[in-house]
This record gives C-alpha cells, structure tokens and sequence, in this order.
C-alpha cells in the first residue's frame, strides 16, 4: 500500500467501520446549556449503558436526562406507545417541571417506527409541556451530529419575526442591497451611522451550542466590530429561544449543523452566512471577516488581533511545527482543526471524517486549501465514512507523530508507540474564539509534551 | 416503558463480547448501529487495555433497514477472516438485531462455507437476558461447540491428568477484580498441590478447550459467569464441580474442604493415599491471613455492632455480608443484590447474617433504603459510593459496575487468604474515616454544610420553615439525619405539614417521653 500526498484536496470514501460515540451522547452537553430542558431518550438498555459508561460522574449529579426505557412490551406493541410516553413524562413533570422535554428518537424507535414526531403534538397538549422530537439514532448520524439533529427541531420552535411581511421589511432589504452594491463606495464611509443602525436592527442569530463564557467571547469579538447579535440557537433557557424569519441572518459556530443550516434556510427562510469556523485564531478572523462583509463592514484590528494571539502560541507552535499528524474522525470537527493545525505548521497525512457536507462547509474547505498553499504543505486526503482497521495499516506505514483518535483506539496506538490524543476532548474542551485557540495547542502539545519527559527511558513500545 | 437513569447490569451483548474477547484470537462481530462499539472503549479504558479490542461491527444502517444485510455481514466475517484469522469469530446480535429478525443463523452458515475460522451465533435474546446471565450462556455455548467438535472429530481424550488438577471457569474481562483473583487462585491450588488444568476464559485459547475434560473437577468462584458451563461439564463428562466462592476465611476453608472431599471419594486410587488439608487451612488462617488475628484485635472490638448496607452482585454482596456479620461481628442491616435471576440462592445465603434483604435493580430504591437505614458504611457498587457520597456514609466498592480506580494496577484479590487481608483493609478503612468524620463534627470541625435530605424520593409533602432549618442546621451532622427523620416522623403521625422550630422541640419531647 502506497500512500501519496496530493496537491489538491482529495476526497475518498471507505466502508464506515469506524469507531464513534453514538449520536445520543449529546445529550450530555444540551442539558447543561439548555438549563431549563430534560431530555428522554426512547430506547434500550444499550443507549442507557453507553449514557451511563460515557458520561461517568455526570450521571450521579441528578441529571437532567434519563431513559425511557423500551421493554418487550413496547417492541411487540403490547402495551400503547402514547400511554407509556404520557406516564413518564408526567412523571417528569412532576420531579422536575422543566420547560420543555426533548425526546431523542434512537434506532430502536425508528426500527419499530414508534411514531414519535405524530404524538408529541398530542401530548404536549395533554401536558402542557412543549415536547420537540429529535432523532439522534446511529442508523443515520454520527457523534456531534446529534446535536444538529436536536437543534434543527428546535429551529421551528422559534418563535417567528413578527414584522416579517409588511413593507418595513421590504424596504429595508432593499436598503441591505443597495447598501451592498455600494460597499466600497464613499458614499458608505459618510453613511457609516445610518449604517450601524441599520446593522443592529437586521438580526443576526448564531446556531451551535457552545459554553455560555465561549458564547460571550464570541459576542464580544463581533461586538467590537459593532456587529449585534439578536440570539443563539440555542440559548441558555428553552423559552429565551431567538426571533427567526424572513431577513434574519444565521451563521453556524460548528461544523457539524448542516441539517440545522437547512431547516433555517428553507423552513424558516433565513439567510446562511457561509463562513470557515471560528476554531483557531485563522478561522475566527476567517469568520468575523465573512460576517462582517455581509453586513457590509470593514474589519477593524483583526488583523492585529490575530497576530497577537499567534505570537502568544509561539511555545506550542515550536512544539508542533514539522510534526505530522493524522485524524482518524469521529466528530465532524476535523476539517476545521486539521485547517488551524496546518496553519500552526503540522503536516496532516489523513482527514477522516464521518460525514462531509461540502455544502455547508464550502468555505472551511477553501480556507483549508489557502491555508495549505499558503504554508507549502501537502494538501491532505479526506477520507468520509473511513475505515478504522485499514486506517491503522496506514498508520503503521506513515508513522504520524500524532493520532487524533477516539478512546477505543489510543491505548493500543500508545503501546505501539504512536502518540495519540483523544478526540472527543476537543468536543468537550473550549475551542472557539481567539481566546481559546490556546487550549486546542494545549490538548494537541500534551501527549509531544509527555514525551518529552519520558524521552530517554526507552520503553515507547511496549507490545511483544 | 421504564423510566431510568442508571443500570446495573448492561445490556445482553456486553456479556457476550466479555467472555469472546477474553479469549485468545477470537474475534466478535456485533451486528449493531454506529456507535454500539463502546465496549472497545471501556475495555480499553478501564482495562487499560493494550491490544485493540477483538470486536468490530457489522453497522446496521438506513440501507441495511431498507433491503436487509444481505451480504454485508457475511462479507465482514470474511473480512475478518482474513485479516486477523482468529481461530473463532462469534457475530454478536444486538437490541437492534433482535427486533430487525435477521436470519443471522443463515449467515453464519454461509460465512463458514468460504472461512478457515469457526463461526457462531451468540444464543442470546436482548430482552430476556442481561450482560451477566449473557455472558454465562455465551461461555458455555463456545465450550460446547468445541467439545462437540472434538467429539465429531474423535481427538479428545477424557483421561484425567496424572495429578490432581483443576480448570477455574468464570474469570473473564471487565470483571471486578478478576485478573487479581486469578493469581490469587492459581496460588491456593499450587500450594494445594493442584495443577491449573485450564483458566477460561480469560487467556484461553479456544483450540484448548477440547482438553477441559482432563482436569479433576471445575472451580467456579464466582456465581454470575461458569455455573452454566461447569453444569454442561458435569452432565456430559461426569465432572464435579465447586461453586463456594473463596471469600473470607469461612468460605475459603470450605471451599478446600470441599476440593478436599472430591479427591479423596472420587480419585483415592489414582492418588494411592488419602489427602488432609486441614493443617494447611490451620497455618493460612491463624499465621498466614492476618484477617482472623484482625478480628480478635482491639480494632476490630470497636467495629462491633455497627451498622452496615451491603449491595453488589450476588457473589460478592453474599460474601461480603457473611464476612462482615460472621468475621468482624457487624450488624447488617441491609444485604441486597441486582442479581433478580439469582435472588433464591441470595436469600438463603445471607438469611440469617442480615436483618433485611432487598432485591432490586433500581438504585433509587437501594438509594431509599441506605437513607432510612443510616448504617455507618456501605459496602456497594460506584452507584452506591455516590449515594454515600450525597447521604455523607463513607463506603467500600465490593463489586461491579466499577470505574477505572477499581481497575487497580497493584494487587488487590477479593479471592483467598490475600483477599481476606484485602477485605479486612477495605472494611476497617471504611469505618474508621467514618468515625474521624463524626470526631471532627462532634468537635466543631466545619460545621457551615447546608442541610441534608436524606432521602433521594421525592414524595415527601413536608415543609421546614426557614426558622426550623436554621435549628436543624445547629444540631451536629452525624445526628442531623436522625433528628430529621424523627422530627417527620413525628409530624406526619399528628398531621403537621408545616413544621416550624416548635414542631422540632414537639417531636424531641415526644420521643424523649
């Protein structure tokens, strides 16, 4: 098996035997940033286990999400669906009076099509309680891709702009396109107060659930460019969901939400910013620079801003730059990490990824190509659905500095003498903003920087 | 449909990829969804495993819903086959599996047309069965298919050794402590004078397993996982088996006397002269096990009469109570298990050693019961520790669900006369933290915690006035509970809902009276 490295971006696809953490598992981040939500996940005992096993610690923490767990009764249809779902949900209601109960639809309930979506209305009715179905099943999804899942059945929940059809509107649009046809006229620069108005009253709303303290750098990065945010989908209580509509500009903060791009875009008529995502000091200056030129804007000290940030990773970057390393993909946020540690110097061999949307991800991908010319290195190849075990032959050819890999894999890579880092950290870890791009260093550096330590004492493999 | 939060023993599939990974070079293949694989990552996590995990799947997905498997599982088999050449593949169903009804028998017979390895269907049902009741019938199913095939193929020989030996059954991955029992049991026999004959299946080699019918008799230490396969060994080979588990000193020396027994009425001939290890139970138990000194020590004086909760699986909660109640003369209060399906020979176990037993598996009950007990440690699973954590009792894990801190890498058996010492340890530990605890409060030691609700349900409709939890808050935390309890005792007897300081003095009277 040879393996080159070509001068383009290279997509292939292999067999999808890799190994993930099923998409339920979003769960564990959703009900503690939705903090007013619980979530049921309909299914058996096998989603509980994995929940329970993954989750660890949090589980005993009265969590605000449980199972509702199918037993032979409820595969054979002996007993009804709706009653079973009315009776904990009640129960629910009762332990925890939440603001809204988010059922997550697992393989189970779609192999027996438990008709989940047909019932909530119903018993939301019934309850009084809003119930928003998401299906965050492995038949279809992957990892973070739950989340996607989860916040595009939030997206019709919110609650609709309501002076969407009078001529307000319109006029304003029309403003936006002469506005914009007029970009770098003089006249703009005189009209710059008219401007910034107009840019606090066309809201923008981002989507992608990130830590309330990474939500605030964020906002305030793109406040000092004047820029306003109007709400974040989703937002730290249930019922403070954003206004969208007609004329609402939305712009993803991960990877991983095409599906929650498309239902903002065709079912709730919203305008998609298609901008590379703001992970790494290039990809946050790459994403307040596509915002702000939608909305008509001159970026003020980014530039600055930028260099500052990487001139205070320079320790991380003398550790990393010339390393190689290769992502063998399990959440979605390859492309863009793969992207930032390019930019930092890193040669990547391989991009796994489990789904790539080259729609949604347009301009990360663009970004990823500049970034390789850029520093003259090899474009890597993304490989979609990979396979774990050809992955490992691979592996065992290239000899990467450093594997980003999930948790079933890294111990048997450490004892063959591969570095690894687990990549599910870096869905849990702060990675957004300029503030945070040194704590995506600091995950990558670890295992370099263990090394280091334990250089010279001669035992890096240690299978027979 | 049940609502849960949290399980004690896993699914069906768990068992199964237990026992197949134990094994040497044989491979598991779950038919399953995207992400049912977290087995790989517990065993490579808290086992610290260094080898990748012998399991992989055949990914269930949209198209497999639409048009059926077809060729994908017996391509993966092949696959399989191909790249590792195990010497067994076992395809593990699923919940997914069950409800989709594949015909996965079919494909194992089609996979094994074109496959040098041996391939198998793991007989379990996601609905009927749990992780441990599967992994058990998943052990006695390998062993049985490869008796059945020496028998067809006439190479296996029922001869016994020459001396006296014995196979251990049970000692599987993920197991609590089992790599540490293991050593510890390997020792007992040596020192016995009985050779290992096989472990299985942990390290065994499936090609081996045609030579189980040379040992002496069968050791199953621990009832969850190898009754079944010592059963299937007695009924078709005559093999006598032993299922006490050696735990505490009682057991221990039963369990040798048992092995004792065995040789001497069935292989007196083959040993030409009777076997006595009563002198060795007598050394190891008074000079060797520090845990029978340890129970006649001062130390062990002040442990008499507390209170303890017991809760585990079946061997170990059982052992652990008969320890606690028979060797260190503490009070029981509570002994329960998970193990539904074993709940009779839980019961007559612990019957007389403790003064409840509680058979459930929802730990919101064990949760119930540890609070309206109060005992002074509980002896548990992590579950348990949690609640101990929360109800502020201190307590020793005695048995799985574990997290990786009870992966230890020193050497810490459960099993044998290291074990007893071990036991001795844990319970002395527990207690004694408990009673620092308690001094360090009676002393005014940081007495600032808010409340304790003593109770995880949520049907209380009782009311403290702000007035009354300040008073609450001023009594010492280790009665703190108690007066709790008694004060709402004492409101709900007199229908009070509101209970106010007044209520609280009321209540202290009464029962002063």
């Amino acid at each position: 098996m040879s393996i080159k490295i070509s001068e383009t971006l290279t997509f292939e696809c292999e067999t999808g035997n890799y190994h993930t953490f099923c998409p339920i598992s979003c769960v564990a981040w959703l009900y503690q940033k939705i903090e007013d939500s619980f979530f049921l996940v309909v299914g058996t005992k096998t989603c509980g286990y994995f929940l329970q096993n993954a989750l660890g610690v949090m589980i005993f923490a009265e969590p605000r999400y449980a199972m509702a767990e199918l037993e032979e009764g409820d595969i054979s249809a002996q007993l009804n669906d709706y009653q079973e779902l009315k009776r904990l949900c009640l129960q629910i209601k009762k332990d925890r009076n939440p603001s809204v109960i988010i059922w997550i639809g697992t393989c189970t309930t779609e192999i027996i099509k438990m008709d989940l979506e047909g019932m909530a209305p119903k018993l939301e009715n019934e309850i009084e309680i809003p119930i928003v179905v998401a299906r965050a099943n492995g038949l279809d999804y992957a990892f973070t891709q739950g989340e996607d899942t989860v916040l595009a059945a939030m997206a019709h929940r919110c609650p609709e702009q309501n002076f969407l059809n009078n001529k307000k509107q319109e006029i304003k649009d029309k403003k936006i396109k002469d506005l914009f046809s007029f970009r770098f006229n003089e006249t703009e620069e005189k009209n710059t107060k008219f401007k910034n108005n107009l840019i606090n009253k066309t809201p923008l709303v981002l989507f992608g659930s990130l830590p309330s303290t990474v939500a605030s750098q964020l906002s305030l990065e793109l406040k000092r460019q004047s820029i306003h945010i109007s709400g974040w989908l989703p937002a730290q209580r249930y019922t403070d969901l954003p206004v969208l509509g007609n004329g609402v500009y939305v712009c993803g903060v991960n990877p991983f939400l095409s599906r929650t791009a498309t239902t903002l875009m065709r079912r709730r008529k919203c305008k998609l910013i298609g901008a590379p995502f703001p992970i790494g000091p290039d990809g946050t200056r790459a994403w307040i620079e596509e915002i702000c030129s939608v909305f008509g804007i001159k970026t003020q000290g980014l530039e600055e801003r930028e260099k500052q940030v990487w001139e205070n990773l320079t320790d991380y970057i003398n550790l990393v730059r010339g390393k190689s390393v290769f992502f063998m993909g399990d959440n979605l946020l390859e492309i863009s990490l793969a992207r930032f540690l390019i930019r930092c110097g890193m040669i990547v061999y391989e991009i796994g990824i489990p789904y790539m949307d080259k729609r949604y991800q347009a301009a990360e991908l663009t970004f990823l190509q500049t970034t390789c010319k850029k520093m003259c290195l090899p474009m890597p190849r993304i490989v979609e659905k990979p396979d774990n075990y050809n992955q490992i032959q691979r592996m065992r050819e290239l000899q990467p500095d450093l594997a980003i890999t999930g948790m079933a894999h890294a111990n048997p890579l450490e004892a063959r003498g591969i570095n690894t880092k687990w990549s599910v950290e870096f869905t849990f870890a702060q990675i957004h903003g300029f503030t945070n791009a040194k704590d995506v260093l600091e995950l990558v550096t670890r295992p370099l920087r263990r090394n280091n330590n334990l250089e010279n004492l001669g035992w890096t493999n240690l299978v027979k | 449909m049940k609502l849960a939060y949290w399980m004690y023993a896993g699914p069906a599939h768990i068992g199964t990829l237990r026992v197949a990974s134990s094994f040497k070079n044989v491979h598991a293949i779950m038919h399953a969804p995207l992400g049912d694989d977290y087995f790989n990552v517990m065993r490579s996590m808290l086992e610290r495993e260094r080898d990748f995990t012998p399991v992989t799947a055949s990914i269930v997905d949209r198209h497999v819903l639409a048009r059926g498997s077809q060729e994908k599982v017996v391509d993966n088999i092949s696959r399989k086959d191909k790249q590792e050449r195990p010497n067994l593949i076992v395809l593990t169903p699923t919940c997914t599996s069950s409800i989709l009804q594949e015909d996965l028998q079919n494909f194992v017979e089609r996979a094994s047309a074109s496959s040098d390895s041996d391939i198998i269907l793991a007989d379990v049902n996601h609905y009927r069965v749990n992780e441990l009741q599967a992994a058990d019938r998943t052990l006695e199913q390998v062993v049985r298919y490869y008796l059945d095939k020496a028998r067809r193929q006439g190479n296996f020989s029922v001869s016994l050794t020459e001396k006296p030996s014995a196979n251990i059954i049970g000692i599987f991955t993920l197991g609590f402590h089992n790599q540490h029992d293991c050593r510890e049991l390997k020792r007992l026999l040596k020192d016995l004078g009985i050779e290992i004959n096989q472990v299985i299946p942990e390290g065994g080699f499936v090609e081996n397993l045609h030579m189980l019918p040379k040992a002496w008799f069968n050791l199953v230490p621990y009832r969850e996982t190898g009754l079944m396969t010592a059963k299937y060994l007695e009924k078709e080979f005559g093999m006598s088996y032993i299922s006490t588990t050696p735990m505490g000193i009682v057991d221990i020396a039963n369990c040798i006397r048992q092995i004792q027994e065995k040789i001497n009425i069935q292989y007196p001939i083959l040993l030409k002269k009777k076997i006595n290890y009563e002198p060795y139970i007598d050394e190891q138990t008074k000079f060797i096990s520090q845990a029978a000194w340890f129970s006649r020590s001062i130390d062990c004086q002040n442990l008499t009469g507390k209170k303890a909760v017991v809760f585990g699986d079946a061997t170990h909660a059982a052992s652990i109570t008969k320890i606690l109640a028979c060797e260190m003369g503490i009070r029981v209060s509570c002994a329960g298990t998970y193990c539904k399906h074993d709940q009779e020979w839980f019961k007559e176990q612990v019957q007389n050693f403790c003064d409840e037993i509680l058979i459930t598996d929802d730990h919101t009950k064990v949760g119930d019961m540890i609070a309206r007990v109060e005992p002074s440690a509980i002896f548990g699973t992590q579950m348990e520790r949690h609640i101990g954590k929360r109800l502020d009792i201190p307590c020793g894990v005695i048995s799985s669900p574990v997290h990786i801190q009870n992966f230890t890498l020193g050497y810490r058996p459960f099993l044998g006369y290291e074990g007893t010492n071990q036991v001795a340890d844990l319970v002395y530990n527990s207690f004694t933290l408990g009673m620092e605890d308690h001094l360090l409060e009676i002393f005014g030691g940081h007495d600032t915690k808010e409340v304790i609700t003593k109770s995880l349900s949520t049907d209380t409709d009782l009311t403290w006035s702000s007035e009354s939890l300040l008073e609450l808050n001023k009594i010492p935390g280790f009665v703190r509970g108690k007066i709790k309890r008694n004060t709402e005792k004492f409101a709900r007897q007199n229908g009070i809902t509101q209970i106010t300081a007044e209520t609280m003095y009321a209540a202290k009277e009464a029962l002063n009276a």
